[in-house]
């Protein structure tokens, strides 16, 4: 995402101008727009006007809508974001008050502002908006470490790409394998095909281009991950490998392929995935990977019973309190889930934890994105846990809930 | 097909059929006298007529040879064709009501007349009303409606209607711009009250062809009309002229030319004969694509059908169906009364209609076939399952599952097992240790009997579950192999849900035992014990290679026993037999090595044997889990096999698959290998399936009848045995072959191991060993009931175990 302007005042109102670049941005976007925003982007609207004689006259206007915002849908597969809302600005083709959903396009600015009332009914961009912006607008241009992982096992394969913020599934091939049978070769025939089946749609998700023109192209294969329990991942690649002497466009793909280890075939495997030591020398240093060990040495003080580790929205707050989350240490994990609450009150709660953990406690604060493997595992734990400098004693909340 | 040789087949059916009564000859002379006088009265008359005299004699019989009734009627008829012939098909309307039409044919006809009753019982009935009018298109209305009024109306009269619109569609395929009105008044033809404005001369004409000329011909036959009209017997030649000939350039057996010939040689007989019977019967093509149960039984196929059974047929009744071909069709009625009057005359004929009906019916019945929604229809039964399974006193039979820590010789010691056995040929053993031998993997050449798989031979490991089948005296056993290595205890467990109990292989080798038993070991016992496994057999393998070292067994004896004890097996069934799988010692036969004299205890097979009988839920309803999916064969394209887990089922039964919630038909079905009409729970079956997609059927799914179905939940509370700190996290929920992701939502409380009673509610996490209710939640569908045992994996590691609540 790119920073056209930027117009934040110092009491956290005021307006942003971004042109998203990638899909990912649309994430971003997504994040960093909140219901009671002002969202200013190019539209088309189709207009129907009354002509005197009754008859009226359909048609397509572009124009540059401002809507207040009322709701998002963020579609990650295709990496889409509708915002709905009412419009505020007057057009010769709209009346203020209609409603209208903006689709936000790559490479096509749009003007986000953010609000703070007189009565501090909205947040503005508080420090959290303020970091998520920092995130959004990637200035190094220095992530764009990706990878695909098709994590598989007999009869299912997960085609998943790894971004820096999301995990976003692309595909899932199902297929049913006969098992293996006296005498028959049904399995393997299954096999085959279903390795031909996963592998198309490997390459189709992938946009590779196989043919023999491709091999003197220089761009980039990302690395490609084949994760299995067993034999089903190296046999996958050995049958790459099969294919790829018939057709010679697919050799550009085979030294990015990566076999490691999971333990089954389904998404979540995918932690261990990203914790093999193959795949952390080739994704050395990305955000998930971090969040990722950062999820596993919580599970560890969990495990182990130090009592220095809660998790829920009422334990994490309650440590906060007693001061053991800060300097030394203490470590608060939040997902972004949090803050894409509808409720202003809601996200005002866990912004101001925020603040306080870093500004005042002194601990540190990590934003897992709920999109990655991690923050699921988080928002399973109910999207907050912490790591703590001392233990604290386990209090019962059964009474509340 | 010849037409000419048709048309003579034909003419002589019809000569047989409606062949002369040899009526007395003074009768024939006074015939023949009053003929001459018809003829000849008609003749100088004004305006001057020629009949035939065919039809003047069938005039003349019906006015008992009153001449002077017979001139008239017979000057009447001819003046109006003549007036027809120069004005075409605009007069000769009015005469219609002189002729003897059935009454009742006429209102159904008009009831039917729409294209709501039309398509009353067709497949797409419930296509709104404004869209059927789209089916209408104008060229077919007429014949829709003709055709409509078929089934119902008793065929004679429709036919005809039939008939002429199919000629009128001719004439306006010719003239398209009479076309329309031709049309539109061709329902009128069908009323005799209502004057219709033109387009009648075929309707007519034909009537008349029919009224003049079977009543000569069967002076004896009272419902001659009838006959002549289901029959379409062959018209007179000179009352073709009213027939529109240029309309019908198709049947080219009916030369325009010889009809001005004909008239003037009335009295000839024979010529005009072969020319009546130029009625081609229905093409093959139009017959087969058609087929004829709709045709009236004719002893002849005249014309009159094979005009409309090609035009008709095809668009109208049997894509629509409009009656079932169960009864006798309304022609059959009257061919069989008419037959029944007159046994001598229709005998053969009928006969031979017969069986073409019947070829016909069944081609029309192969079309029905050919839908593109094949149903099979399975006939079940009906059978009480359960008496029949206590009366069919079968041997005692028990499953079994191999378990044990990777590379203990599972395999091997089973390959063993079944070889001792003879359940597995010697030149099968040979060839597999030859080809062992070949890829340097000589002594796994016993567990090739079980590990089927390429991969598995290439690598020497067992990946999936096998099953094999062995007899001793008493009891049928099946044997579940299972994979040692920690990937594919997925496998595993789907074999452990399908066993009665459980072999447990130890290797006794030195450091392999003590890996094993913190490996796969100990996860696969605790496992079988979860899933409700009581008894163990501990088979310590290769003791051969510790020399039967009797202290090592005792150690190992020692240690697993008190790690089952304490996994919840007790002493009493579990067992110990030292063993070698690859030599054979103490599995079938006892061991004659002077180093095992020490064990004097059973040998694994006769241990097995002591295994008691096991009761299944057969009075519960059906559950079955689907453990493969595959093509059984070219008569049985899908099939599934697994092991009925409750309740009962039988060839022909519904079955619903879960979660699709799709249904099928049990085609038929195999208990172990056999055919068999039924089975009950606990015993393994490969159902054949029919009227299902495969699509539908995963290894995983769940057979129930539709009657109890079991319901798909995406959320339930668990009672486990926690094997790992559970936490709220991502887990793999494991049920037989159902594999299928989820997580721990809430730690609901930790439990007492004793009591069941809470110790602790909400707890944080979960510890080892200890008993904890827990809520899981499943972001699909997934079929699961209580009381399942469930087992939750995490990591490639059983993190707990359970039971649904």
């Amino acid at each position: 995402m790119r920073l056209i302007k930027n117009k934040v005042e110092l009491n956290g109102s005021g307006t942003v101008t971004l042109c998203p670049e990638e899909p990912e941005d649309m994430w971003h976007a997504y994040n960093l727009i909140r219901p009671g925003d002002l969202l200013r982007a190019s539209a088309i609207r189709k207009v129907t006007t009354t002509q005197d004689t009754g008859s009226t006259i359909s048609s397509r206007v572009h124009l540059n809508l401002e809507i207040r915002v009322k709701n998002l849908d963020f579609d990650p597969q295709s990496s889409q974001l509708h915002v709905g809302g009412q419009i505020v600005n007057e057009t010769p083709h709209t009346k203020i008050g209609q409603h209208h959903t903006l689709d936000l396009e790559l490479n096509r600015n749009f003007t986000l502002e953010k609000e703070i009332g007189a009565n501090g009914e909205g947040v503005g961009w508080d420090s959290i908006a303020v970091q998520m912006l920092k995130d959004a607008v990637d200035e190094g241009g220095n992530r764009r470490a990706e990878a695909v992982a098709v994590v598989m096992q007999e009869g299912i394969a997960h085609i998943c790409f790894i971004g820096q913020f999301q995990t976003i599934l692309k595909q899932k091939v199902e297929m049913s394998v006969p098992r293996k049978r006296m005498g028959g070769s049904e399995h393997d025939k299954g096999m085959s095909k279903f390795y031909q089946t996963t592998l198309d749609t490997l390459l189709r998700q992938l946009d590779f281009n196989t043919s023999i023109t491709s091999m003197t192209s220089s761009e980039g294969v990302r690395p490609v991950l084949l994760a299995s329990p067993g034999f089903v991942a190296t046999s996958f690649q050995k049958y790459i490998q099969t294919v790829a002497t018939n057709t010679p466009g697919l050799k550009r793909l085979l030294p990015s392929i990566v076999v490691v280890h999971s333990a089954s075939g389904y998404l979540h495997s995918l932690s261990e995935v990203l914790q093999s030591p193959a795949v952390k020398t080739i994704l050395a240093d990305t955000k998930y990977a971090r969040e990722t060990k950062l999820m596993d040495d919580f599970l560890e003080q969990l495990r182990k019973e130090t009592n220095k580790a809660p998790y829920g929205p009422r334990e994490v707050e309650s440590a906060v309190d007693q001061g053991a989350v800060g300097r030394g240490g203490g470590i608060l994990i939040i997902s972004n889930r949090l803050f894409r609450s509808q409720d202003v009150a809601e996200r005002k709660r866990w912004v101001s934890l925020v603040d306080r953990v870093r500004d005042i406690e002194g601990g540190e604060v990590r934003v897992l994105s709920s999109d990655h493997e991690s923050g699921t595992r988080l928002d399973g734990l109910g999207g907050i846990a912490a790591l703590c400098t001392f233990p604290i004693p386990d209090e019962d909340f059964s009474d509340e809930d | 097909m010849s037409r000419h040789r048709m048309k003579t087949v034909s003419y002589d059916d019809d000569f047989d059929d409606d062949g002369y009564d040899s009526p007395e000859p003074e009768e024939q002379e006074f015939l023949e006298q009053c003929t001459k006088e018809v003829l000849g009265q008609l003749r100088s008359g004004e305006p001057s007529v020629t009949a035939t005299r065919d039809e003047v004699q069938e005039a003349l019989w019906h006015y008992y040879n009153d001449v002077e009734k017979s001139v008239n009627y017979l000057r009447g008829k001819k003046a109006k064709e003549i007036q027809k012939k120069q004005t075409p098909p605009a007069t000769a309307k009015p005469k219609v009501p002189a002729y003897p039409i059935p009454p009742p044919t006429t209102s159904p006809q008009i009831a039917h007349f729409s294209a709501a009753e039309f398509f009353r019982d067709s497949p797409w009935l419930n296509v709104p009303p404004h869209r059927k009018a789209d089916i209408l298109v104008e060229p077919l209305y007429p014949r829709m409606g003709l055709l409509g009024g078929a089934p119902e109306s008793g065929g004679k009269v429709s036919k005809l209607a039939a008939l002429a619109a199919a000629r009128k569609k001719k004439e306006g395929e010719k003239t398209p711009a009479e076309a329309t009105p031709a049309v539109a008044t061709l329902s009128a033809d069908k009323t005799p009250e209502t004057p219709a404005a033109e387009a009648k001369p075929s309707p007519l004409s034909l009537r008349e062809r029919l009224a003049a000329n079977d009543k000569p011909r069967k002076p004896s036959n009272g419902i001659s009309t009838l006959r002549s009209l289901g029959k379409g017997s062959p018209a007179p030649s000179p009352l073709k002229k009213s027939r529109p000939e240029p309309a019908k350039p198709e049947v080219p057996t009916e030369p325009g030319p010889e009809e001005p010939v004909e008239n003037g040689q009335a009295d000839h007989k024979e010529k005009e004969e072969p020319e009546v019977n130029i009625r081609a019967p229905p093409s093959g093509f139009a017959s087969t694509i058609v087929g004829d149960s709709t045709r009236p039984m004719m002893t002849e196929p005249s014309h009159l059908h094979s005009n409309t059974a090609d035009l008709i047929r095809i668009y109208g009744q049997d894509l629509t169906e409009p009656f079932d071909f169960a009864g006798p069709s309304p022609d059959d009625v009257v061919v069989n009364a008419q037959s029944s009057a007159k046994g001598f005359k229709s005998k053969q004929p009928a006969a031979k209609s017969a069986g073409d009906k019947k070829a016909q019916g069944d081609l029309a019945g192969g079309m029905g076939n050919l839908s593109v929604a094949e149903k099979v229809n399975v006939k079940s039964k009906n059978l009480d399952v359960l008496s029949e399974y206590k009366k069919s006193n079968r041997k005692k039979s028990a499953n079994f599952v191999v378990i044990g820590h990777v590379d203990a010789g599972k395999s091997t010691l089973m390959g063993r097992l079944l070889a001792d056995l003879k359940a597995v040929d010697q030149r099968t053993l040979e060839k597999y240790k030859r080809e062992a031998e070949k890829i340097g993997k000589g002594s796994f050449a016993l567990a090739w009997v079980l590990d089927q798989g390429t991969e598995e031979r290439a690598r020497g490991v067992t990946i999936d579950i096998a099953t094999n089948k062995f007899e001793t005296e008493k009891t049928a056993f099946t044997i579940v192999d299972a994979p040692g290595h920690r990937d594919f205890v997925p496998n595993m467990i789907a074999g452990a849900s399908q066993a009665d109990f459980a072999v447990l292989v130890i290797d006794s080798s030195t450091g392999k035992f003590e890996s094993g038993l913190k490996g796969q070991t100990k996860e696969h016992a605790l496992l079988v014990r979860s899933m409700g496994v009581q008894k163990i057999i501990v088979a310590v393998n290769k003791m051969d290679s510790v020399q039967w070292d009797k202290e090592r067994f005792d150690e190992i004896e020692q240690q697993v026993s008190s790690f089952l004890t304490a996994a919840g097996f007790q002493p009493k069934n579990i067992a110990f037999v030292p063993c070698s799988g690859i030599q054979g010692d103490n599995i079938t036969r006892r061991s004659e090595d002077p180093n095992v004299s020490w064990y004097t205890g059973r040998t694994l097979v006769d241990e097995l044997e002591t295994s008691e009988r096991y009761s299944h839920a057969l009075d519960k309803p059906l559950r079955m889990t689907i453990a493969d999916v595959f093509r059984g064969s070219v008569q049985n394209p899908l099939s599934i096999s697994g092991r009925v887990e409750a309740g009962s089922l039988q060839v022909g039964d519904e079955l619903l698959t879960m979660p699709s919630g799709e249904k099928a038909t049990i085609r038929s079905l195999e208990v172990d290998g056999d055919v068999s009409d039924w089975a009950v729970a606990g015993q393994n079956v490969v159902l054949n399936l029919a009227n299902i997609d495969p699509v539908h059927l995963r290894s995983g799914d769940v057979i129930c009848h539709s009657s109890s179905p079991i319901r798909n939940i995406t959320s339930f509370t668990t009672k486990v045995l926690a094997f790992e700190h559970l936490m709220p996290s991502m887990v793999d929920i494991h049920r037989g072959r159902l594999h299928v992701p989820g997580r721990i939502s809430k730690l609901v409380a930790t439990l007492d191991k004793g009591s069941g009673a809470p110790v602790k509610k909400n707890p944080k996490i979960v510890a080892p060993g200890s008993v904890a209710r827990i809520v899981v939640e499943m972001d699909q569908g997934v079929p699961l009931e209580a009381p399942t045992r469930v087992v939750l994996r995490a990591g490639g590691e059983t993190v707990a175990a359970g039971l649904l609540e």
